[in-house]
Formats: C-alpha cells, sequence, structure tokens
C-alpha cells in the first residue's frame, strides 16, 4: 500500500528553494550524475510532489549524498534547480528527522 | 554500518555555535601561514581565506579517521561523541593528527597567492585572528538557521572592523560570501571578488615565462557556481604554461568527490578514483583550485599524478626568477 501525505508538499513549501514542477522526466540528470544511477532526482522530486513521504525517507541517505556539483543542473533542458532542491530537502530533513537547524 | 548523518551534522552544528568553525583551529593553524609577510592589519579590502586552505590538512586527517570508523561498529557511538564534543572539542583533537606536509602545502599556497597579488600591484590587508570561517558545510549540510546566525555574526565583524571589499581564495568561501551571505544577511553589501578574477583582470606580467604544460582540474562551485573558468587558463597561459583538458572540463568539470568526505568516505574515494583516472589520459602534472580539490586528488593519486595548486603553479616562475634559475 502506498500512504501519501497531504503535508510533505506543503512542508516542502515552507523550505525556500524546492521547484521541480517543471520536470519532464527526460533522464539527463541521472545520467550525468558521476554518483552513477544511484541518485535519480526526476524520481525523488515526483515523490515529493506527490506527497510519497516513506519513499521520500527511505532516500535520505541519497539526498544527503548529492554532491551539489550541478552536472545535472546546467544540463537540465527544463532548468530545474536540482541542487538547490536537494538542499532543501536536507533542511526538511535536518529538521523534521533530525531535529536539527 | 553507515556513518549515521545526524550526529555527525549535529557535531558540525555544535562547533560552529560554540567554537566559530565546524573543525576550530588553533590561532597558529590559522593564522601562521602570514608570518613574516608584513600584511597589514585590516583596511577597506582584506584578503580573506576563510580558514579552508589552513583547515584542509585537519578536514583530510579526521577523513581518514571517518573512513576507517565506516561499516564498523562504532558508528553506533557517534550519538555519545556528540554529548562529549559539547565539552570537549573531539574535533580539534582529532585535527590534530592532520599531516604536517599538507599544512606546508596549504600554508605555502596562501603564501603563494599574496605574491601573485603583490606582483600585480593589488593593494590588501589581512584580518589575521579577526577572521572566521564562512560556514559552507552548514550550507551545504542543509543546516540553514545555524548558518543564517552564524553568517549574521561574520557580517557584522566584517562591518564593524570597516572592511568594505573581500579577496577571497578558495571557490566555497567565495560561493558563501557571494551568494548565500546576501540572501541570509540583510543589507550585506561587501564586494567579493576572487583572487583569480583580480589577476586575471590585471593582467600582470609573468616574472618569468615556464615552458610547461598542466592537465587543469576544475573546480564544481568555481565552473557551476561562479562563472570562473576561463580566467585561471588565462593566466596559466600568460605564464607560458601549456593548458591541457581532461576529458570533463570548464562548464562540465567533474567532482573530486570532496563533499562526501564527512559522510560517505567509501564513495568519495570511488569518485576522485574515477576522476584521476580522467586526468591521468591528458598528463601527469595537474593544477587544481580549490584546497578540497587538492586533497581528495592527491589522495586517490598517490605517486601517479603530481597535483599542486594553481596559485603555487603560477608562482614558481617568480620563484626562479627570484632565485635566478
Amino acid at each position: 500500500m502506498i500512504k501519501v501525505s497531504s503535508q510533505l508538499a506543503a512542508r516542502m513549501k515552507q523550505v525556500e528553494g524546492f521547484n521541480a514542477g517543471s520536470c519532464f522526466h527526460c533522464g539527463t540528470c541521472a545520467a550525468l550524475c558521476p554518483l552513477g544511477y544511484k541518485i535519480v532526482p526526476r524520481k525523488l522530486f515526483r515523490e515529493v510532489m506527490l506527497g510519497l513521504e516513506d519513499e521520500v525517507r527511505a532516500s535520505i541517505p541519497l539526498i544527503f549524498s548529492c554532491l551539489l556539483c550541478r552536472m545535472c543542473e546546467v544540463n537540465c533542458p527544463q532548468g530545474v534547480h536540482i541542487a538547490d532542491n536537494m538542499r532543501s530537502l536536507r533542511v526538511l530533513f535536518n529538521r523534521q528527522e533530525f531535529g536539527l537547524e | 554500518m553507515p556513518l549515521p548523518i545526524a550526529p555527525i551534522l549535529g557535531i558540525f552544528a555544535d562547533n560552529v555555535k560554540k567554537r566559530g568553525s565546524v573543525l576550530p583551529l588553533s590561532k597558529r593553524t590559522a593564522t601562521g601561514w602570514a608570518k613574516g609577510l608584513n600584511l597589514p592589519r585590516g583596511g577597506e579590502t582584506v584578503l580573506y581565506t576563510g580558514h579552508m586552505y589552513q583547515m584542509i590538512p585537519a578536514i583530510d586527517a579526521m577523513a581518514s579517521q571517518m573512513a576507517l570508523l565506516e561499516n564498523s561498529f562504532l558508528t553506533k557511538f557517534f550519538g555519545i561523541g556528540r554529548v562529549m564534543n559539547k565539552f570537549v572539542s573531539l574535533s580539534f583533537f582529532m585535527g590534530l593528527t592532520a599531516s604536517s606536509k599538507k599544512m606546508a602545502h596549504s600554508n605555502q599556497v596562501l603564501r603563494d597567492i599574496v605574491g601573485l597579488l603583490r606582483d600585480a600591484d593589488v593593494e590588501f590587508g589581512y584580518l589575521y585572528e579577526d577572521e572566521f570561517y564562512a560556514g559552507a558545510l552548514l550550507y551545504d549540510d542543509g543546516l540553514d538557521e545555524t548558518f543564517g546566525a552564524h553568517a549574521r555574526r561574520v557580517a557584522a565583524h566584517l562591518k564593524k572592523l570597516g572592511v568594505k571589499r573581500l579577496i577571497t581564495v578558495d571557490p566555497h568561501t567565495t560561493k558563501m560570501l557571494r551568494q548565500a551571505y546576501p540572501h541570509f544577511v540583510k543589507d550585506f553589501d561587501i564586494e567579493v571578488v576572487n583572487y583569480l578574477e583580480v589577476l586575471a583582470e590585471k593582467h600582470p606580467q609573468a616574472a618569468k615565462q615556464m615552458n610547461g604544460e598542466v592537465v587543469v582540474h576544475d573546480s564544481c562551485v568555481y565552473a557551476r557556481y561562479e562563472d570562473i573558468c576561463d580566467q585561471p587558463r588565462e593566466l596559466l597561459r600568460a605564464a607560458g604554461i601549456t593548458v591541457r583538458e581532461p576529458e570533463l572540463s570548464g562548464k562540465a568539470t567533474h567532482c573530486c568527490g570532496g563533499p562526501l568526505e564527512s559522510l560517505f568516505p567509501a564513495e568519495a574515494h570511488r569518485i576522485s578514483g574515477n576522476r584521476v583516472e580522467q586526468l591521468e589520459a591528458q598528463g601527469k602534472n595537474v593544477v587544481t583550485m580549490c584546497p578540497f580539490c587538492w586533497v581528495n586528488l592527491s589522495k586517490a593519486a598517490g605517486d601517479r599524478l603530481v597535483i599542486n595548486d594553481i596559485a603555487s603553479a603560477l608562482a614558481d616562475g617568480r620563484r626562479q626568477a627570484a632565485s635566478g634559475s
């Protein structure tokens, strides 16, 4: 069963900077990532927007392993701020899961 | 077990709140590099190291210790470590095992930057113990409240000292002061320029034309956040050095793996190993522009490559001219 959280997207809105609405799932980001296919930003961002909180939570190690190197971002045909989005997810989980600010 | 994210980030945040830096340095380690250079204290334009070059040998020592702990049962005790660190700076003690060779390298790079700026007739001061870490690791790891409070403290301090222009020396401090501070600090109006930009703009006459060739490894932060790609190449060419480009370079540069050293050391080593192979395909002499790139690639390359910071590569000419060789 998939649990959908109506809160996740709302909480992400409170964390400034997250915006993946224009992603059209081409996969350029994952193909260029120096980490290989371990991080798939398009999948992760879609899970965030759909409120699939458990899936997003399971990706915490991947969220914190992003290099923020912007290799994906400068090549994104839709101009999604992928590295900023990853950083915004860190802000969210630092607050929500780790009690860190 | 992988290294636990929460207590490690907690230690970083606690250190900044309590001790002003993710990795507190002694006054001697932070400012010792400037000994004998007669840099004027303060002024409107100052060279701002942000402690990154000085910190990197200690970070490297800590990362090596963390790599040994990765996937061991000891990872369970990081929570206790965080509590202890509130009273005694564990990271400071871990940093005491920093390699003296790497510290000498970092100090020499900073001294070379001063020499290059002086040759280009740039006037500047230095803040000595009044200089602080800019907070890059906090920002990158998403510790925004702690970062914001730290940035406001640093900015207020700079304002009080009458600083109007900062000349930065590494990509991470440049990005923090130029992109993050204006966002977190109201009315942040200090001009931030990087020494490579300053040097390239001045078109300094090289003290001596060199004949060598180097493979350039761009920093991701310089290339894709700060748009500093052309300046290093212009400076190298002006010094008579032939620039060779690896498979991924300039705006398309490949990360050195450095950002993962504190939380995912094994993955960091895999990425730095991949980059070393790309660089090695173009030549043995490599220049880096970031202390993190230098330390990570040097570790991965071992004896396969000779890796030097761009400041030292550029300063070789002035050193040779001074010694008459």
